[in-house]
């Protein structure tokens, strides 16, 4: 009983001392500037819910390099020495740190992290450290800069005081940055105290569709105290949603206008030789898949280089495959015309072929192939609505290849030829035409342009073995659907399919949207046999 | 050199017809079979240190040969005598194995993992609390047997009377069955489907109150398989003597001909095509109890395809063909897989290619010129 009477008093004077010698640590902190001095001895004293208004003054110095110290806290570059209680700067270098001084940039040797303690941060005080700093960048000369820091305003737009908003809003020049500047001021308007404010804001903010002003808005509309207010919000709700629906149609168009474009790249080499020429190639997927590798091998050879070897790719895959589809017709097609489904069970056995070469010469997993730098990003039409680039280019490429190969049919010479034996094979020979070295060609021509088709898909899909599997009973639908008489039932069936699939997909989930795609082309098939677009005349009977 | 001329021939018309009267071909193959029934198991009966011991895992693989031989004859069927190439035989062939999965899943009862007597384990797992519809009557033997005819032949009803009435044919019909087996690949690999997803059925443990994994009911399964494929090719042999049977081929060789002398060819189609789907389902349900496991994989295209090369390497258009090269190619390809894993597609596309240029009437047909020539 009597030790502890006396241990408890001991104890309490030992932790008494323990916590003002803690206190005294900062008490002689030195920065090496007074003002800054206070403001550091301040903000390691206080309570953390003062801390953000320490911060807030130290923002607000009428100083060059606020900003670097308010990035250097931000960082937890800045510490403190506890020997000398100086503030410094750190930079890590292996498990020793390098002091040099909070101001001039003396070195002052190194030293364990032992030696050193972190001032003190919160989640919350970094936010807030973020918004001050962002705040300060709108004051910079540099245009990416002060979009930068409006667009971190954006997230907390009560963190920049009204006047000091204002008086950026004053001396900004530039289109961009005071649109987003007004953005920020409406969202601050939205908890002004006076309706008026609060509709101004509201009108203001009806064009901006990001996902934090239109929670304000919402907020608003239930629970704003004055009618009027409640009112205008409701409605301005109601045309943003309608207006954010509409986009997201829009999104899924881009989606479907995507896939579409894969589909019909895929597909329209498969048209030529099964449409031209009434040959059902198998093996199509697997040139797909030549292709896609020859994209990755050009990218192994140029690996510093991405785009070029990009834009290097598409004629070597070109040929790649080409070669490939006109050995795969001298050596085994030429000897099955006219009788399809030994020529489909043929194909097959060289699909399977290549997929095991493929498999046994490079690896049986997938290679990774890279985007090209003007590839990678997207297009931010608005808050709600960005487009992927790659998904852009390759919408684009696949216009281009069906212009270029309608051309090619319509305006050259071999492709006169190539109608010409597609339409009456017998007449056309006895004109003059070669037609076992045109079939040769277009099937080469086929085959090519699937190489070209691989190039695209390496830069959307993974590049594996299994590539051509995935997309052959793909292509052959696109082909049965849009009829095998025109490319451009090729292009509109696969627009099509890939724009049905994609609309289907939210509302059934990706593989029931596959299916019910499938099912109805079986179904459609019934109807019309021959696709939306059948070949008419003589030829429609040779197939 | 005859093989050659065939090869540049431009129809199918070529193609061996009914089956020959002059040789006993029938006759040669029930006999053959029967003495394989009867030997193989007298074999595994030996004790296991005899040279002549057929082991039980060798019987399993002969049993599954045997289904996928009756599989072959039910492509042979429409494709050799119908000339309907179906890309989609593998659907039949797997919803008729799902069919006798469900009973064998029914009869696992409260011996799963998770001991629920009423649901299989993959439900319990999805946390489902009841029977979806379909599963109800899965426990009697009786109602799973029909469904293994009912369902794969009403699918083929379905898919027949729509694509025979509109005269989609060749190529397009050949596409369109892809595309089914196809779509049903995906449909199944949803766990909303209520078969397993992914994994499919599995861990089966007895057929009929006998427990699958002792000899006694592996051997049991092989001579099944072999009275299946026994009968069922008396069965087709006895349809394709028949007047049906002259009509297929007729059609095979001339749709519209035989169309403008009145026969209704779509009738004919249909009717076979159904029979073929029926014994594809019949094949299947002897194949899973005997591998232990369907899953979605069994719908993939390749699958149909790996049938019709089969049916291509034996010779279409003869049912001993058929089972020729359904049994010789799963042999090779067990051999393959277990001494060159990577040269397995190598060997079976180059036979694709090869069998297409040079035997396009397939072994059966190579075996016919002999033959022949010993006749001059």
């Amino acid at each position: 009983m009597d030790t502890y009477g006396r241990t408890l008093p001991t104890l309490l004077l030992l932790l008494i001392s323990l916590l003002t010698t803690s206190t005294q640590l900062y008490a002689e902190i030195t920065t090496g500037d007074p003002e800054l001095d206070a403001l550091f001895t301040e903000y390691l004293d206080a309570r953390s819910a003062q801390r953000a208004e320490v911060l807030e003054r130290l923002a607000t110095l009428e100083r060059d390099d606020v900003r670097p110290l308010l990035q250097g806290i931000l960082d937890g570059n800045i510490m403190v020495e506890k020997k000398t209680s100086r503030v410094v700067r750190v930079i890590k270098r292996g498990r020793q740190y390098e002091l040099t001084t909070l101001l001039g940039n003396e070195e002052l040797g190194t030293v364990k992290k032992r030696a050193l303690k972190r001032l003190p941060l919160n989640n919350s005080l970094r936010s807030h450290l973020r918004a001050l700093i962002a705040g300060l960048g709108l004051g910079s000369v540099n245009k990416q800069e002060r979009l930068e820091a409006v667009n971190a305003l954006m997230k907390k737009p009560d963190s920049i005081a009204t006047e000091l908003l204002d008086n950026y809003l004053d001396r900004e020049t530039d289109l961009e940055v005071i649109t987003l500047l007004r953005t920020v001021q409406a969202r601050q308007f939205l908890s002004s105290g006076d309706p008026a404010k609060r509709l101004e804001g509201l009108a203001t903010l009806e064009s901006d569709l990001g996902s934090a002003s239109r929670r304000a808005i919402a907020n608003l509309a239930d629970n704003d105290s004055d009618e009027s207010v409640r009112d205008a919000a409701t409605l301005v709700r109601l045309q943003q949603t309608r207006r954010v629906k509409l986009y997201g149609y829009v999104e899924t168009l881009f989606f479907g206008l995507s896939l579409g474009s894969v589909l019909v790249l895929a597909a329209i080499g498969l048209a030529i030789t099964f449409g031209v020429m009434g040959v059902i190639n198998m093996a199509h997927g697997e040139l797909i898949m030549l292709g896609a590798y020859s994209s990755w091998a050009v990218q192994q050879l140029l690996p510093e280089s991405l785009t070029t070897a990009l834009i290097l790719a598409v004629p070597i895959a070109f040929l790649v495959a080409g070669i490939a589809g006109i050995l795969i017709e001298r050596l085994v097609i030429r000897y099955l015309y006219g009788r399809p489904l030994e020529t489909l069970l043929a194909t097959f056995g060289i699909s399977l072929i290549l997929q095991q070469a493929v498999r046994t010469l490079v690896s049986p997993q997938n290679v990774a192939v890279a985007n090209p730098p003007f590839m990678s990003g997207v297009v931010e039409i608005n808050s709600v609505l960005s487009l992927t680039l790659n998904r852009l280019w390759i919408l684009a490429f696949c216009l281009l290849v069906f212009m270029a190969l309608l051309q090619l049919l319509k305006r050259t010479r071999f492709g006169l030829e190539v109608r010409a034996v597609a339409a009456n094979r017998g007449m056309a020979r006895a004109l003059g035409v070669r037609s076992s070295r045109i079939d040769s060609l277009t099937f080469g021509l086929g085959a090519g342009i699937a190489g070209i088709a691989g190039v695209a898909l390496s830069q959307l899909t993974n590049v594996g073995p299994n590539l051509g599997q995935a997309y052959i009973v793909d292509s052959f639908m696109v082909v049965v659907f849009g009829g095998v008489g025109n490319l451009w039932g090729t292009l509109i069936g696969g627009m099509t399919l890939g724009i049905a699939n994609k609309f289907l997909e939210p509302w059934a989930g990706a593989i029931l949207a596959k299916i019910l795609v499938l099912v109805f082309l079986i179904l459609f098939i019934q109807k019309r046999p021959r696709g939306l677009f059948p070949q008419r005349g003589r030829a429609a009977e040779s197939h | 050199m005859n093989t050659r001329a065939f090869g540049s021939s431009s129809t199918a018309a070529q193609v061996v017809s009914a089956p020959s009267r002059r040789f006993p071909t029938t006759a040669i193959f029930v006999f053959v079979l029967t003495c394989l029934l009867i030997a193989v198991p007298l074999l595994h009966g030996l004790p296991g240190a005899h040279p002549l011991h057929i082991s039980t895992y060798a019987i399993t693989l002969l049993g599954k040969y045997l289904s996928y031989a009756v599989l072959a004859v039910s492509v042979d069927l429409v494709w050799g005598y119908l000339g309907i190439l179906s890309l989609g035989h593998a659907a039949f062939f797997a919803l008729g194995g799902y069919a006798m999965g469900m009973y064998l899943m029914r009869q696992i009862g409260s011996r799963g993992v998770y001991g629920n007597p009423d649901l299989p384990d993959f439900m319990v797992f999805l946390n489902w609390d009841s029977l979806p519809w379909y599963w109800f009557g899965f426990d009697h033997f009786g109602f799973a047997a029909l469904m293994i005819l009912l369902v794969p032949g009403l699918l083929a009803f379905v898919f027949g009377w729509l694509a025979f009435r509109s005269r989609v044919n060749g190529v397009y019909l050949s596409i369109i069955t892809q595309a089914m087996t196809y779509a049903l690949m995906l449909a199944f690999f949803r766990n909303e489907m209520g078969f397993g997803g992914n994994n499919g059925l599995t861990d089966f443990r007895d057929l009929l109150g006998f427990n699958l994994r002792s000899d006694n009911v592996r051997v049991g399964l092989f001579l099944a398989s072999g009275i299946t494929l026994l009968f069922t090719y008396l069965l087709c042999d006895y349809i394709l003597r028949s007047r049906l049977g002259r009509v297929a081929t007729a059609i095979r060789d001339a749709e519209d001909r035989t169309r403008f002398l009145g026969y209704r060819v779509e009738k004919f189609k249909l009717a076979l095509f159904v029979l073929s789907a029926m014994i594809a389902g019949v094949a299947g349900a002897l194949y899973v109890p005997q591998t232990g496991i369907i899953n979605p994989g069994e719908f993939a295209p390749l699958n149909s395809i790996e049938v019709v090369v089969w049916v291509a390497i034996g010779g279409r258009g003869t049912l001993y063909g058929a089972v020729l090269g359904a049994i010789g190619i799963n042999y090779a390809k067990t051999w393959f897989t277990g001494a060159y894993p990577e040269a397995w597609l190598f060997a079976l596309g180059t036979l694709f290619v090869v069998v297409t240029l040079l035997l396009p009437r397939g072994l059966a047909g190579m075996f016919s010129n002999i033959r022949g020539r010993n006749k001059e």
